[in-house]
């Protein structure tokens, strides 16, 4: 982030590309440059309005790839297996989507498969596209705001964590009517969900705006 | 706190005749249409923002009525079939001696949802009515909203489990029953609700109308 310190000669006010707004209640900040690893909040509604990590997009990038891969091996593999009574069923996660399919749950199948499947991969995919050529240092992709853009407003809908939660609501509600065993596939989704917060910690979305903006350039 | 200096005072956007994207907080003339840096649509004001808003909480409590009346689960085993709702699971647990996981479902299942509709509500009165008092405490209560509504899904995917593993021919099955859908609509309804909510409204009320 760089700090021209220029003002604008008819309003004596500082340039528009040096002032920040807060996204929740629109107060008008100044963007200076903050020392690494400084937090800057908005002095009106104290929302984080931008952080300083220098290594935090290479971070990022590297935390998304992990996740995508660990997403697609959780979902490939058996997730959970029930005995009970001679009987065993195995369940993949695709699996888990498909229980809905049957007549009118079928539009939740569709939800399900959106919320711990289609969106984590997209918002994950989205973000190694945007964020890639920011860290080669090369000129960013096409529609890489798009891209980025479209990885942030997916954000609340990726519920990758909540259906792990759930999953332990689950194996504690049939412990005591079957054995169940964790698959890879388990373990897998549970080091996507750590990823993920961890990577969702580290993004500032101003200061990636900033680094689009600034490559593009 | 950081060090991102104020002028003069604290002044928003929209009273130095500005306008801020709120996806990445680049500041631009008022005629501006589009953010230039990430191509975002510039509103100052949401003004349709409380109507949303009501839309979608009427469309998510009306959703939580059947979720609650109809069952969640239909469960066959060799001697009886039995269906369970929201909160016939959570007592079966409780009875089961799992507390924390039935406390963990009734937070998520009843306690979240019924706590969104309110707060929203909440929300969406006090900005008609122009208050001007408690807006930090009224920012976190949005900040909450937002963050924790997501976390009522957790008694779908459970059921979503549940179904898919206790296959178990004729030892015993589970079913999702139709309170599955309604309860996903609702989620889905209250967090559009939160969504369109333009928090900027809360902060406000106590500036000179322009």
């Amino acid at each position: 982030m760089q700090t021209k310190g220029t003002q604008d000669k008819a309003t004596g006010l500082p340039t528009l590309d040096d002032l920040v707004a807060c996204p929740q209640c629109d107060t008008l900040h100044q963007a200076t440059e903050l020392p690494t690893g400084a937090r800057a909040h908005c002095q009106r509604c104290g929302t984080l309005l931008m952080t300083s990590q220098p290594a935090a997009i290479a971070q990022i990038l590297s935390l998304a790839l992990t996740a995508f891969i660990m997403l697609l091996a959780a979902i490939s593999f058996p997730f959970l297996s029930l005995d009970a009574g001679g009987h065993h069923n195995a369940t993949s996660v695709i699996d888990a989507i498909l229980a809905f399919q049957d007549g009118f749950a079928a539009p939740l199948a569709i939800i399900v498969a959106f919320f711990i499947v289609v969106i984590p991969l997209i918002r994950l995919g989205a973000l190694v596209y945007a964020l890639g050529p920011l860290v080669r240092e090369t000129k960013p992709r096409r529609r890489a705001r798009e891209a980025f853009g479209l990885a942030e407003w997916l954000r609340p809908w990726s519920m990758a964590e909540i259906f792990i939660v759930g999953v332990t609501v689950a194996l504690i509600k049939v412990a005591g009517m079957a054995t169940v065993t964790l698959g890879p596939a388990f373990w897998a989704f549970a080091g996507v969900v750590v990823i993920t917060v961890l990577k969702d910690q580290l993004i500032c979305r101003y200061s990636i705006w900033e680094a689009l903006d600034q490559s593009a350039a | 706190m950081g060090s991102t200096g104020s002028i003069s005072g604290l002044t928003t956007a929209r009273e130095a005749g500005l306008i801020a994207c709120q996806r990445c907080g680049q500041v631009h003339r008022l005629d501006q249409p589009v953010c230039k840096r990430c191509g975002g649509v510039l509103v100052s004001r949401d003004v349709q923002s409380l109507q949303k808003v009501w839309a979608w909480l009427i469309a998510g409590i009306i959703a939580y009525f059947p979720a609650n009346i109809y069952p969640m689960l239909l469960t066959s085993t060799l001697v009886e079939r039995t269906e369970s709702t929201i909160i016939g699971g959570v007592v079966e647990l409780f009875e089961h001696g799992s507390w924390g996981i039935a406390l963990i479902v009734f937070v998520a299942s009843v306690v979240i949802p019924v706590g969104k509709f309110i707060a929203i509500m909440h929300l969406a009165i006090s900005v008609q009515k122009g208050a001007k008092d408690q807006q930090h405490g009224r920012h976190k209560t949005y900040e909450i909203v937002e963050f924790i509504g997501r976390w009522s899904m957790i008694d779908v995917f459970v059921v979503a489990i549940l179904s898919a593993l206790v296959q178990l021919d004729t030892i015993a099955t589970i079913n999702p029953g139709i309170a599955a859908i309604s309860f996903a609509l609702s989620v889905i309804f209250t967090m559009l609700a939160a969504q369109s909510f333009d928090s900027r409204l809360i902060w406000d009320a106590d500036r000179t109308p322009s």
